[in-house]
């Protein structure tokens, strides 16, 4: 889970490392209180989960409260880089910056431990710097027992080469920063740009964090920091009920088992498509093993839920899961469906391979359900409905 | 011969009196799997009985191994404590731990492997969140079905289960001599490379499949390891050509893999270590057929 700035100024803050005072609103008018305590200048900061929100014009200055409330009526609800702008973060004016930084300690997938990068040429340029002279940017391997001590921050400090005077306050950045890592169960806690403003002090001025959400049950509060104004309808009806859902902006819908089967699906339908005016797949679906009369029952109905489905592909490999089971799923789900009242007028059509496959096809060819189709391969079935979504 | 695993290694299973480890004690013992003991510290001494096979449970994994020469553990504990179940696998030096359980938060998989190191590597980790490792007719640990296929000689490793299973299933009268399933979470034991290493060790392996999915560098590290190290013919497949990309959040990741992760990124490194990758996985099994027809 990917945190907004002002999400992540709250972590930093509540574990020790140095930021502004800030604080985020959603309705314009707010900002002249929190401007006017903050001695009456703030800069609005627009709250995206993308980057190069200050060239798309979502950074302000704002010199007095009334134009902190002009500059929050402008930013909220731009649109940046495909993101609306829901919140604003009204924060403290930093001081004059002398220089910018970079740290971050995250996940070293490779090397299967945490990795610290440092450098002291912070700054919108960062991937720049470390594409064209990689010098100037030390990686350290953090140990994951060991962790970060003040001598494992001196360590990192010295590789990066920070100067001499602010050395002591960068370690004290990376003790606290590495606490928020840990504590918070993070993927990434990331400081960019890390300034040493004119007094001397250095200070944390934006940041990213990314969180664990197989975490989530060791920290409660992680529930308060999704962002549901950003979900799609379809999506958090999916996430109410479990489902593993995403929605994309093609035309057939996807069931599947399995993360990696759905995935070789969506490929599998967007190949098919090509020969079919271009159709796509319109979602990621995967119901996982086992999958119930009623798991295959609120799956069909957030697909079928969805205007741009045209037609349905529900692709199963029974490993564990028996194919009669998924197939009386189906039969049991599209009757729940109509039970209700609802008309099912999309097409599905199914491939079964793998355990009892035989059974569940049949119970499919015997329940002769006029919209469900049999294609027992899986390019074939693939094919399929992308000629159905391409004909409707 | 198979890599890993075969019809005389004994197996523990952590986890085995909760219900999953029920569930799939009782199948891998249905495919020959020598189970020879279950770990729970609250009924150890007890027995369960798996139709007509009694296996005994008990109180840690070292006493286990004492009393049944057990080398292999496969994890089914719950993820809160899967951590703690590696690190006793760790200790009681069992050769190989399997860990099933998904949904393991990877700070918890990040102390278990650098615990692995400190202890000197003696634990081969498969997993975490992978199907596990079969090699049919000899042996089944996890939770692959045994029946998709028979021994043979094509040799797969796979980042996802049910990939795995579909490959097998492809490919089933040809047959395989191990199957493994690797997980694809962030921080896994044996990778890729331990596999493709293994299986170009192995004199009944001719030829090797490999799954992969978009994410991380592990597919391009591979590529660049057989390139130099593997003989025998590779086959590829990656899932994901078509996902929608993740949202990458601050700079962080690009710095440090330098690549992008995608899957037409893995499938050039693949191509370009002279494998031959698959649009699809009917198509790869279909390359791999090829092959081995000469």
């Amino acid at each position: 889970m990917d945190l907004f700035e002002y999400q992540a100024r709250d972590l930093f803050a509540k574990h020790g490392v140095p930021v502004l005072a800030g604080e985020v609103i959603d309705t314009p008018e707010a900002a002249r209180e929190i401007t006017e305590r903050l001695g009456g200048k703030s800069v609005v900061k627009a709250q995206v989960k993308v980057g190069g929100r200050g060239k798309a014009g979502g950074v302000k200055l704002a010199a007095t409260p009334d134009e902190a409330v002009a500059r929050a009526t402008d930013i909220l609800g731009m649109d940046i880089k495909g993101h609306t702008v829901h919140k604003v973060m009204i924060a403290e004016t930093a001081p004059e910056i002398v220089e910018e930084y970079y740290v971050s300690f995250l996940l070293d997938r490779a090397n299967r431990t945490f990795l610290s990068i440092a450098s002291v040429e912070g700054g919108m340029e960062i991937e720049e710097v470390a594409a064209t002279r990689p010098e100037a940017v030390a990686k350290i391997a953090i140990d994951a027992i060991d962790g970060v001590d003040e001598a494992k921050a001196r360590e990192i400090v010295e590789a990066a080469k920070f100067p001499a005077e602010v050395a002591d306050k960068v370690v004290n950045v990376l003790i606290t920063l590495w606490d928020t890592f840990i504590k918070e169960d993070a993927l990434l806690v990331e400081v960019n740009p890390l300034a040493k403003v004119a007094s001397g002090e250095v200070i944390a001025l934006d940041g990213k964090v990314s969180l664990d959400d197989n975490a989530e049950f060791r920290h409660p509060d992680f529930e308060e920091l999704h962002d549901k104004a950003a979900a799609n309808p379809l999506e958090a009806a999916a996430k109410e009920k479990g489902l593993n859902y995403v929605k994309l902006d093609g035309e057939v819908g996807i069931i599947g088992n399995g993360a990696g089967l759905v995935m070789s699906t969506l490929d599998v339908v967007a190949y098919a498509g090509e020969q079919h005016g271009g159709v796509k797949p319109a979602n990621f679906l995967d119901i996982g093993g086992g999958a119930s009369a009623q798991v295959m029952a609120n799956g069909l109905e957030i697909i079928l839920g969805d205007p741009d489905v045209k037609s349905v592909f529900v692709n199963v490999f029974g490993g564990i899961t028996a194919c009669d089971e998924v197939a009386n799923g189906i039969v049991q789900a599209l009757k729940l469906l109509e039970g209700r009242g609802e008309q099912v007028t999309k097409p599905l059509v199914v491939r079964l391979d793998g355990n009892n496959a035989e059974l569940g096809r049949k119970i499919l060819t015997d329940a002769n359900h006029p919209l469900v189709q049999r294609v027992d391969t899986m390019d074939g079935a693939a094919d399929k409905a992308a000629e159905l979504a391409a004909a409707k | 011969m198979a890599i890993w695993l075969n019809k005389d290694s004994k197996v523990i299973v952590q986890g085995m009196t909760g219900a999953t480890g029920m569930k799939h004690t009782k199948l891998m013992l249905g495919d020959g799997t020598n189970v020879v003991g279950g770990v729970n510290p609250r009924k150890a001494g007890q027995t369960v009985d798996f139709d007509g096979t009694e296996v005994p449970v008990f109180g840690t994994v070292k006493e286990a191994i004492e009393k049944t020469g057990a080398d292999v553990s496969v994890i089914f504990v719950p993820e809160k404590f899967t951590k703690d179940a590696v690190v006793e696998a760790i200790d009681a030096e069992i050769p190989l731990a399997v860990v099933i359980t998904e949904g393991i938060a990877v700070h918890d998989s990040a102390a278990f492997w650098a615990y692995a190191g400190k202890k000197g590597n003696k634990t081969r980790i498969i997993g975490p969140n992978c199907p596990g490792i079969i090699t049919p007719g000899q042996s089944n640990v996890g939770i692959i079905p045994g029946d998709i296929t028979k021994p043979g000689r094509i040799g797969l490793v796979s980042k996802s289960g049910t990939l795995t299973y579909q490959m097998m299933y492809e490919l089933r009268d040809i047959g395989f001599s191990t199957a493994v399933g690797i997980g694809g979470d962030p921080i896994i034991g044996t990778t890729h490379i331990d596999a493709l290493a293994a299986f170009q060790a192995d004199p009944d392996t001719d030829l090797i499949v490999m799954i992969g999915e978009i994410g991380g560098d592990a597919e391009e590290r591979a590529a660049a390891f057989i390139k130099e190290n593997v003989t025998k013919p590779v086959v590829g497949y990656v899932a994901g050509f078509t996902a929608p990309e993740g949202k990458t959040m601050g700079h962080a990741g690009a710095i440090v893999s330098g690549s992008s992760g995608t899957a037409q990124a893995k499938k050039e490194a693949l191509e370009a270590a002279g494998v031959k990758v698959g649009k699809t996985p009917t198509e790869t099994a279909k390359l791999a057929r090829e092959i081995l027809a000469g």
